[in-house]
């Protein structure tokens, strides 16, 4: 993909093809400097051998039963209405993409004989074109052979509004046709850089046309297959159980070889992290644990002499603080935060600036996430590629307060600050969780200490994320001068991640608060960049133009970025899971085995 | 009798009419909705989730979605789960026999402790017996049994390694070792569901003996030269069961009902875990079924109740 691309490039220099000035000057071209080229010279050269997942097993099976543990268990087993992880993540047992992201964020086959490329004639130059071929022999469980209606089929299914598919952004803006059995050809509406959204990851799961064709459309649900798959995947499905159990068994006719290595898989659900984290960790009941939201403290106690360990998938999810452009406390036209206030406080540069010096992002990190985070001064931390080295974070009370001071903000006589009448008094909402209760307490300490007042807010998560257009407590709304949640980066291209921001996106009653834009920031350098960037075909351009969008953030303390967080599981000493931040954590489950 | 019966049920109806319109509009006025997953995620556009809301009629006016329930549910349509938009019913009857085997083994073990313990003791008050029989009920029924659980699992699980902590609907084995796998593997459930029930049932059966055991005619059956158990048994207790009968029969709702917290420190499948999941997902279709369903056995088992005690005591007459 992109980083293909890149990397041709940077194999241009390494060949010879393309002097290393020449490529410097390019960069240089479009606002990066020279270190920053040398190292995406260096980036390119270090990853250039693209090392595919070690898999030492010489045979398929034999490895007894995979057992693991969600702590929430799938309710469905249909990728295109899986609506949490947890649902993708047992659809992904039995269902596979084209392709899947490895733990570098690149593009690894699956059901695809190749990963498209401009050499390979896969991609065209326009970027408006790409040609998927699969692999030839794959068959689907019930012995029918895949085939490319079977991909125009899930590009048909997803995207008729009447199936209404969770799955039908990818597949959006796109058409898929038929060039022979084993190849079609994608053409995007407008050039599109970032292709490897269809067919590829969690919505890129594939479902039978001959068991789904009769139920496309307002009949979507009634499909007897919504609740036994028969995919492609390593394992075939055996029962299920919504909330408490999935099972399958070894697919034989498996089209990838000496895999899967285990001989059935189990998927339990249910209970809560830490019992989790416990029987996997201590008493070894189960072989792997997702999402484990538990304190390091606790999986560091339990880590002690136990029978597994916690692992880390680094990806893009940022934990951060949004910052309120519009007036909470104003209502215009029956609505609050709206585009036609401003806020009295926040809307001062040294106010917000002063803010992001009073979050303690190393205490956040030591006292809360511990392994699990990385304290950051990006919105965007990944891939390698598109994160700034251009911003910087600090926490100093006194800089703070030297800030405020500086633009007129003085301490009345309640020791809160204020200007022109206006106090320094900011409510401060997140959603119910330990450890973003926890943050917001460090925040605020941190706040009284420079004279600004911190009320804090706890809404229960299944409200603050709603889309109910009746709720005010809603993060879309934000009926607050600051809050915090996470957002979590589904795919290694920063794409979608940024254009969220775009002044096109606004959260308004107009759109029911529909728009992500939900700090209500305008900047036109920033639309400008990531208009530009959706369709900039050149890597090495648009990857600076995402790294300029980020700098605008940061310059202009759109958002303050709390933590970058990692994903993290949980394994038995012996298991070796293939896991990428980048993907959900079944993604690769063929590449799964088990050692001694 | 059976007239009785009759006008009993007839009355019910209305009342579980009433009962199921305050669920539905306490359910409908309750913020959130079941989609909010998708709500951060960059890959699914806002128009998704708000067309799911307009496709599974969340948008409707309450009074609406309360007369489709309504004319679903009498046609025996329960109605379709949003969260893994399966059915209702297939839902609840494939978490049934966990619950029942659970939960039930639980109440028996605590009718098995509770009503000999219980009489026991009532016949020798303030002994060394009934003093310790009582200071454990307080005991027991002091802690709760998340917190029980959590210590069982500690003990037992985390310490030993004698019990599974995470019980298994599906046990790879066959015959005996299946059996005893299911009995193993509910052990601590039930132990901790079990002795927590036994403690206030104990002090039940204790005070429901004690009122009986010094009645007159309890006397009068010892001075004919009746002995100690003949006495206890056909005398006091079959007078003293009417009250207990009441106590259990208001309890058998539960057994179907599940037991929320127990059932989600075990990961047991049951009814309660259902519930509380699907109420933390905004799952009306199942709340509404599970609560209903919930609120038709109690009205049921208090009638079974009501002709129970006929049974016990001839004197009461129904009519």
């Amino acid at each position: 993909m992109l980083d293909k691309e890149l990397r041709s490039m940077i194999g241009d220099v390494k060949d010879g093809r393309m002097d290393r000035r020449a490529f410097i000057q390019r960069l240089a071209a479009v606002g990066l400097t020279a270190p920053l080229a040398n190292q995406i010279l260096a980036i390119g050269g270090v990853a250039m051998a693209q090392s595919p997942s070690p898999y030492p097993p010489t045979k398929r099976g034999g490895g007894g039963p995979l057992k693991l543990l969600w702590w929430q268990g799938p309710t469905l087993l249909n990728p295109h209405f899986a609506t949490g992880t947890k649902d993708q993540d047992g659809s992904r047992l039995f269902y596979e993409p084209l392709a899947s992201w490895d733990v570098d964020g690149h593009l690894n086959p699956i059901l695809a004989a190749e990963i498209p490329s401009i050499k390979n004639g896969g991609l065209s130059a326009d970027a408006k074109t790409v040609i998927w071929k699969l692999k030839p022999g794959v068959k689907w469980h019930d012995g029918k052979p895949v085939t490319a209606d079977d991909l125009v089929f899930n590009w048909e299914y997803a995207s008729d509004p009447a199936t209404a598919a969770v799955s039908s952004g990818p597949y959006s803006d796109l058409t898929v046709e038929k060039i022979d059995d084993l190849t079609i050809r994608i053409t995007f509406k407008n050039p599109t850089p970032f292709w490897a959204n269809a067919f590829v990851g969690a919505y890129g799961c594939i479902i039978p046309k001959h068991l789904f064709a009769e139920y496309k459309g307002g009949k979507s649900r009634e499909a007897p297959n919504n609740l036994k798959p028969v995919g492609t995947g390593p394992y075939k499905f055996v029962e299920f159980k919504p909330g408490d159990l999935v099972r399958g068994e070894i697919n034989l006719d498996y089209h990838m070889a000496n895999r899967p290595f285990f001989d059935s898989i189990e998927m339990k659900g249910g209970g809560d992290a830490v019992s989790a984290a416990r029987a996997v960790i201590q008493t070894g009941e189960y072989d792997f644990a997702w999402n484990m939201q538990v304190e390091d403290e606790v999986l560091l106690r339990l880590e002690k002499g136990g029978k597994g360990k916690t692992l880390y998938a680094v990806g893009g999810d940022i934990e951060f603080i949004a910052i309120n452009f519009t007036d909470p406390n104003t209502e215009v036209d029956g609505e609050r935060s709206s585009l036609k206030t401003k806020h009295p406080t926040l809307s001062d540069p040294a106010v917000r600036q002063a803010l992001a010096l009073l979050v303690d992002r190393d205490s956040i990190k030591k006292a809360i996430y511990g392994r699990a985070g990385r304290a950051t001064a990006n919105y965007l931390n990944g891939p390698d590629d598109f994160v700034s080295k251009n911003t910087k974070w600090e926490f100093s009370v006194e800089k703070a307060i030297a800030l405020l001071e500086k633009a007129g903000w003085k301490a009345g006589a309640d020791g809160i600050r204020e200007k022109d009448g206006k106090k320094l008094k900011f409510v401060y909402q997140t959603s119910i969780n330990g450890p973003r209760q926890k943050t917001q307490a460090i925040v605020k300490q941190a706040c009284q200490k420079a004279g600004i007042d911190v009320e804090l807010k706890s809404v229960v998560a299944s409200v603050f994320f709603s889309s109910d257009v009746a709720n005010p407590d809603t993060y879309s709304k934000f009926y607050a001068d600051i809050e915090m949640f996470q957002i979590p980066m589904t795919q290694p291209d920063p794409g979608l991640h940024m254009r969220r921001y775009h002044s096109r996106n606004l959260a308004t009653k107009e759109n029911k608060w529909q728009g992500q834009n939900f700090p209500r920031w305008v900047n036109k350098d920033f639309d400008a960049a990531v208009d530009a960037a959706d369709t900039e075909t050149d890597p090495v351009k648009r990857a600076a133009l995402y790294i300029k969008c980020n700098d605008l953030m940061w310059q202009d303390t759109v958002v303050i970025p709390v933590m970058h967080r990692l994903a993290v599981e949980a394994a038995s000493n012996t298991l070796r899971p293939a896991l990428s931040g980048w993907a959900n954590q079944t993604d690769n489950l063929q590449d799964w085995y088990r050692e001694g | 009798m059976s007239q009785y019966v009759l006008r009993r049920l007839m009355i019910a109806i209305p009342s579980l009419l009433g009962i199921s319109l305050v669920l539905f509009v306490v359910l409908a006025l309750a913020p959130g909705d079941p989609f909010s997953e998708l709500a951060t995620n960059p890959n699914v556009p806002p128009e998704v989730q708000q067309a799911l809301r307009a496709r599974f009629g969340l948008d409707d006016p309450i009074y609406l979605r309360y007369l489709h329930w309504l004319n679903a549910m009498l046609h025996g349509d329960w109605g379709f789960s949003f969260v893994s938009r399966m059915n209702v019913d297939t839902l609840i009857l494939q978490r049934l026999p966990a619950t029942l085997y659970v939960i039930g083994s639980a109440q028996i073990l605590a009718l098995l402790i509770a009503i000999p313990v219980g009489v026991y003791a009532a016949t020798k008050p303030y002994s060394l017996f009934d003093q310790i029989a009582n200071t454990l009920a307080f005991v027991g029924f002091s802690l709760p049994t998340f917190f029980t659980g959590i210590l069982f699992i500690l003990i037992f699980s985390v310490t030993l390694d004698w019990l599974p902590f995470v019980y298994t609907t599906d046990i790879k084995a066959t015959g005996i070792h299946y059996v005893l796998e299911m009995i193993r593997q509910a052990i601590m459930p039930v132990a901790v569901l079990g002795l927590f029930q036994a403690a206030s049932m104990t002090r039940f059966v204790r005070s429901a003996m004690l009122d009986v055991i010094r009645l007159d005619y309890v006397t009068t059956a010892r001075a004919k030269g009746l002995g100690q158990a003949n006495v206890i048994v056909k005398h006091v207790m079959r007078n003293a069961m009417i009250p207990v009968v009441t106590l259990i029969a208001l309890q058998m709702p539960a057994v179907f009902g599940g037991a929320i917290v127990t059932e989600q420190i075990f990961r047991i499948p049951g009814i309660g875990s259902l519930l509380i999941s699907s109420i933390l997902s905004n799952d009306t279709p199942v709340v509404m079924a599970v609560t209903f369903v919930f609120a038709c056995l109690v009205v049921l088992f208090n009638l079974i109740a009501d002709v129970l005690y006929g049974w016990l005591d001839p004197r009461i007459s129904l009519r």
